[in-house]
């Protein structure tokens, strides 16, 4: 916030000072609004505490030290890797990563028994093990940028990471129903005690291998076209691409039943190639396919029912809640109640009764948070996420590649869409699918994959922030050192 | 490649900017609806964060709560159980309420907007509003004589009703349905075990849950002669005007005779109408009732309140326990025209004249009170949670049905049933006692209802009304047993209103020392309560701190009528 996300272009001639300078003030501004969000996320939990328990116990502010712990040294490991990275990403997601965690533990005392509340465990429960998986997920990302110094050369392993994505997506999908079924959609592989969610995964995977084969494919797709009603339609053999993507996404819908990853794999590449193409059409045929799809769907969920009766059920409840409320709508309807009695102020952390909503933990953690931050509160987090996006996307915006600009465009865009899908959902605006809130519902694979996400954007927004000249081993080329164009031309590698 | 993702960005708002404009609907527009849905159980933990109000009469807590250690921190109980079961009802955790405790809840739950000022309050003491206090108009006594003089009844019913009203104002004194049950168990926090013990209740055969005294309707037999007197002496006829009786009277159009319960009754061929009263002389007022036609009764019946569906029993700023309507039935013929057979059997509480308990007291009431029928209620004040007055009934008319001078008429002759009729053993000495008894046939049982509605005056004012119903009062002297509880009800009327007259305390005075004292007690435990410490012990005196002398000066008025220091000491009862 304080420090601008797209310096100034560094002339060629400016020696090694100033730019240090201006690193060192990005991460001096990083640490303070991490110093800062922390402390929120520590007043969250005293709150919490002095509520729901009358008390704060003694040991309140471990959990929020082991993450604000990590998040430092994911700090550190920022300042000496990625020096120019957007300061402001990694305390945006660092307050929604923590707030999760202080708001699951505090689901946890909610079902504790009354006489143990003042004494869990710090890594018991729900909340006890997202701090865990917090760990584990930041000090992945900080391995990320590690190992990935450069963002480029992931397109190394473009083919490689689109086949992984799309196994990780269609591993569900045929995998018997005991093995991947979860509350009616397929998105898991459960052994045992343990599950993961390999669709989330696959969205890094899969936006790499888009990226990639857009750079490659954009002359055709966005010059052969045909004109009509003034818009350029491309040829019918480049839809190929589209089709098989929407196919996917629609296999994904039937198969795995569940319309938030069909619609969140199928906007994440139709932005992609869209962004790639500048092309408008691509954008209408997209949105036209994807909700004839849906349209069709939900007729067929009506008519035959089958693999679409869950999507038509959906929509059922989404059109009305109160319809059925103690079975069908029942998770609505409570989400709703949740989020009416909390109204504008909420009933303050730990007043509230969010163990009232099903699925609180996961996909209902929006809700359960808004009964007790209110409308005031939950617009904050919104801003946050929306913080984000933007800053992904800006990133985007000034790197200087275009490979590079699809990642971070299709990454940030999937960010916001799934905040979109979820958040959508459990406040009636669209149906409810089953997406994880990023950062704030449990989840290990959730978390991994999304602070993945992160570390990807931090890495492309070094590369965007590094000046032109100074950069080590020829990074981010352009040599030349003359006026830099706003959009570059893709280059080989 | 920069402006589709500029683009994308603007694409991102928008999504945002719909997530927003939704959640301002769901938590800003509709948050009030959602707070209040009946699917919202948030709120009903909520209410029992804090103390519900106590349900009251005479000082005496009818409902009151106690603190636990579960989820719902007050558990809501009747130390009385079963004894005003029908007038407060009870309050579950996941059943419907009932009585008072529903017609009254948003006041009790401390919700009712009567209740803002002390909310405002609270919002900044940071203290949880406590429910406000309902005290109800009944008398303890009659009460107690009610349910004993049911109980009791030498006839073999078991199951019956009883009402007691003040004719002046309405105010209930006793309100009582037998069998009863014990709301304590409904109450309870085991909603399993709640609703075991409602399907119980509601299983038994004697219908315990069902209210007698408000929402049943049975025939009133010969208590409908009053409603028929009323009738007469409205258009002209006097209380000596003769009438034609007989030992039998067959209406024009039917084929079974009317006669009268005992050959002695009546066989002249001409009675008075007072004698016809007081005898209760069937042939009498069926031919009269053929006299007079049906829209004359009709109407009158009318007037005294039958037909009547909207009338609720509570508070009279409105709300309060529904009371069924009692009907006078059909008298036509499929043709229109009158069917005088039926009108004959109307005229004396038969065919398809039904009444509640409630409404033939109110027939008495209206006798009573000069022909004003005033509007019954339950509840005489209602209290904030610091016991600031913040309602007072004030009685409301609703109708003249009967004129004075025919007032004083049916007075002589419900006078004349009581001292030398078929009422004689409702009698008090030494006060001037009218009343109707009547006995019901319904269906083929040969147990016949007993009915007895009837008032009691002091120098010519009235100080009560009864109406007393034996349901299946054995095969004769249901009446009579019902005329006697009549009698033992009225009379624990006086006899409470003597006392109280020594001992009233007028609302809004400050508590007796004593009772301040619980109140501060209570106030601070529940406070350690709260703050999880444990209970004190016995013999722990809180140090006598600010808060807690806050809290009194809180709880007492300012300024009071005893500041002077001039009121008789001693008198005042502990309430």
């Amino acid at each position: 916030m304080t420090a601008p996300a797209v310096p100034a272009p560094t002339p060629a001639t400016t020696g090694e000072m100033p730019r240090v300078r201006e690193s060192s003030g990005r991460r001096n501004a990083e640490l303070a609004l991490l110093i800062f969000v922390m402390l929120l996320v520590l007043a969250y939990s005293a709150t919490v505490e002095a509520t729901a328990l009358d008390t704060i116990t003694g040991d309140f502010w471990v959990p929020v030290a082991l993450v604000a712990g990590v998040f430092l040294g994911l700090h550190v490991v920022i300042r000496f890797l990625a020096p120019y990275a957007d300061p402001a990403i990694v305390p945006a997601v660092a307050l929604l990563n923590g707030l999760g965690v202080a708001f699951l533990r505090r689901i946890d005392l909610a079902f504790a028994d009354a006489n143990e509340r003042a004494d869990l465990p710090i890594f018991s429960g729900v909340g006890g093990r997202q701090l865990a998986w917090t760990l584990i997920a930041v000090v992945l990302a900080a391995g990320l940028l590690i190992i990935v110094r450069d963002h480029r050369a992931v397109s190394r392993y473009a083919y490689t990471l689109g086949l992984v994505g799309i196994i990780l997506v269609m591993i569900p999908a045929v995998l018997p129903s005991q093995f991947s079924e979860i509350n009616g959609a397929k998105l898991w592989i459960r052994v045992g005690g343990f599950q993961i969610q390999p669709g989330e995964f696959a969205k890094l995977a899969l936006v790499s291998f888009f990226a990639y084969y857009l750079v490659r494919k954009r002359e055709v797709l966005s010059l052969a076209s045909r004109r009509f009603l003034g818009i350029d339609f491309p040829r019918g053999r480049d839809l190929g691409p589209v089709v098989a993507v929407w196919l996917l996404s629609l296999m994904v819908l039937v198969f795995e039943k569940d319309l938030g990853t069909a619609l969140l794999y199928f906007g994440m590449f139709v932005v992609i190639l869209y962004v790639a193409t500048e092309r408008v059409s691509w954008l209408i045929i997209g949105l036209l396919l994807f909700f004839g799809g849906a349209v069709l769907a939900y007729v067929l969920g009506a008519s035959v029912g089958g693999p679409f009766a869950n999507f038509y059920q959906r929509a059922e409840i989404w059109m009305d809640p109160f319809a059925k409320p103690y079975d069908d709508g029942y998770q609505m309807v409570q989400s709703l109640l949740g989020l009416g009695t909390g109204g504008l102020f909420g009933a303050g952390p730990g007043g509230g009764q969010p163990n009232k909503i099903p699925l609180v933990v996961s996909d209902f953690v929006f809700a359960g948070l808004g009964e007790e931050i209110g409308l005031f509160g939950l617009s904050a987090l919104l801003v946050v996420y929306l913080l984000i996006a933007e800053r992904g996307l800006r990133a985007g915006l000034a790197v200087r590649d275009s490979f590079g600009k699809l990642v971070a465009g299709g990454l940030a865009f999937t960010l916001g869409l799934q905040v979109f899908v979820i958040v959508g959902g459990v406040t009636g605006l669209i149906p409810l699918t089953g997406q994880t809130t990023p950062f704030l519902s449990a989840g290990g694979s959730s978390l991994m994959a999304n602070w993945l996400i992160i570390a990807m954007l931090l890495r492309i927004s070094d590369a965007a922030g590094r000046p032109v000249t100074g950069a080590p081993g020829g990074r981010a080329g352009a040599a030349g050192g003359g006026p830099r164009h706003s959009c570059m031309v893709p280059r080989r590698r | 490649m920069n402006a589709p993702l500029r683009r994308a960005g603007v694409v991102v708002m928008v999504l945002f900017g719909l997530l927003f404009a939704n959640l301002n609907w769901v938590q800003a527009y509709k948050a009030d609806e959602y707070r209040t849905s009946p699917y919202n159980a948030r709120v009903q933990v909520d209410q029992y964060n804090r103390p519900r109000g106590v349900i009251e009469v005479s000082g005496k807590a009818l409902a009151e709560n106690q603190a636990t250690d579960g989820e719902l921190k007050y558990l809501r109980t009747y130390p009385f159980k079963s004894q005003f079961a029908h007038v407060i009802g009870y309050k579950p955790v996941n059943l419907g309420s009932t009585g008072i405790e529903q017609a009254e809840d948003e006041f009790l739950a401390g919700t009712s907007d009567r209740l803002f000022a002390d909310r405002f309050r609270d919002m900044f003491t940071g203290e949880e509003t406590a429910g406000g206090n309902v005290v109800l108009s009944l008398s303890l006594p009659a009460q107690d004589a009610a349910i004993k003089g049911l109980a009791n009844n030498p006839v073999g019913s078991t199951r019956g009703a009883a009402v007691a009203v003040d004719p002046k104002t309405g105010a209930i004194q006793a309100l009582v349905s037998m069998p009863s049950f014990d709301p304590n168990p409904l109450a309870s926090h085991d909603t399993e075990e709640a609703q075991a013990a409602y399907n119980r209740l509601k299983d038994d055969k004697e219908g315990p849950l069902r209210n007698r005294a408000l929402s049943e309707v049975l025939p009133p037999g010969s208590t409908f002669k009053v409603i028929d007197s009323a009738a007469a002496l409205e258009s002209g006829y006097k209380p000596e005007t003769s009438i034609p009786a007989g030992s039998s009277y067959l209406p024009p159009t039917s084929g079974t005779p009317i006669r009268n319960s005992s050959p002695g009754i009546c066989p002249e061929t001409q009675v008075t109408l007072i004698e016809a009263l007081t005898e209760s002389c069937n042939t009498g007022f069926a031919r009269l009732a053929v006299e007079l036609g049906s829209d004359k009764i009709k109407e009158k019946a009318k007037a005294f309140g039958f037909e009547d569906t909207d009338l609720k029993v509570g508070n009279l700023d409105g709300g309060g326990i529904n009371v069924a309507a009692s009907r006078t039935g059909d008298m036509q013929n499929p043709d229109g025209g009158e069917d005088q057979a039926a009108l004959a059997q109307s005229g004396i509480g038969q065919n398809n004249v039904r009444m509640t308990p409630l409404e033939g007291a109110m027939i008495a009431a209206t006798v009573a009170n000069g022909g004003e029928r005033m509007r019954p209620y339950l509840v005489q004040q209602l209290l904030g949670p610091d016991r600031r007055t913040i309602g007072t009934a004030s009685p409301k008319k609703i109708n003249n049905p009967i004129t004075g001078p025919v007032a004083s008429d049916l007075q002589q002759m419900m006078v004349s049933v009581v001292e030398r009729g078929t009422g004689r053993r409702a009698q008090i000495d030494g006060f001037t006692v009218g009343g109707k008894t009547g006995t019901a046939q319904d269906g083929d049982d040969e147990r016949d209802h007993g009915w007895f509605i009837g008032f009691v005056l002091k120098n010519g004012e009235p100080i009560s009304a009864v109406c007393v119903l034996l349901e299946r009062a054995g095969v004769s002297g249901g009446s009579s047993a019902a005329a006697e509880i009549g009698g033992q009800i009225m009379q624990a009327v006086i006899r409470g209103e003597a006392t109280d007259a020594q001992s009233r305390r007028p609302a809004g005075w400050p508590l007796p020392p004593r009772r301040a004292h619980r109140q501060r007690w209570h106030g601070r435990c529940l406070a350690r309560h709260r703050r999880g410490a444990r209970p004190y012990r016995r013999g722990e005196e809180p140090a006598p701190g600010p808060a807690g002398g806050a809290r009194l000066r809180r709880a007492l008025p300012r300024r009071s009528p005893h500041d002077g220091d001039n009121q008789p000491s001693g008198r005042r009862r502990r309430v």
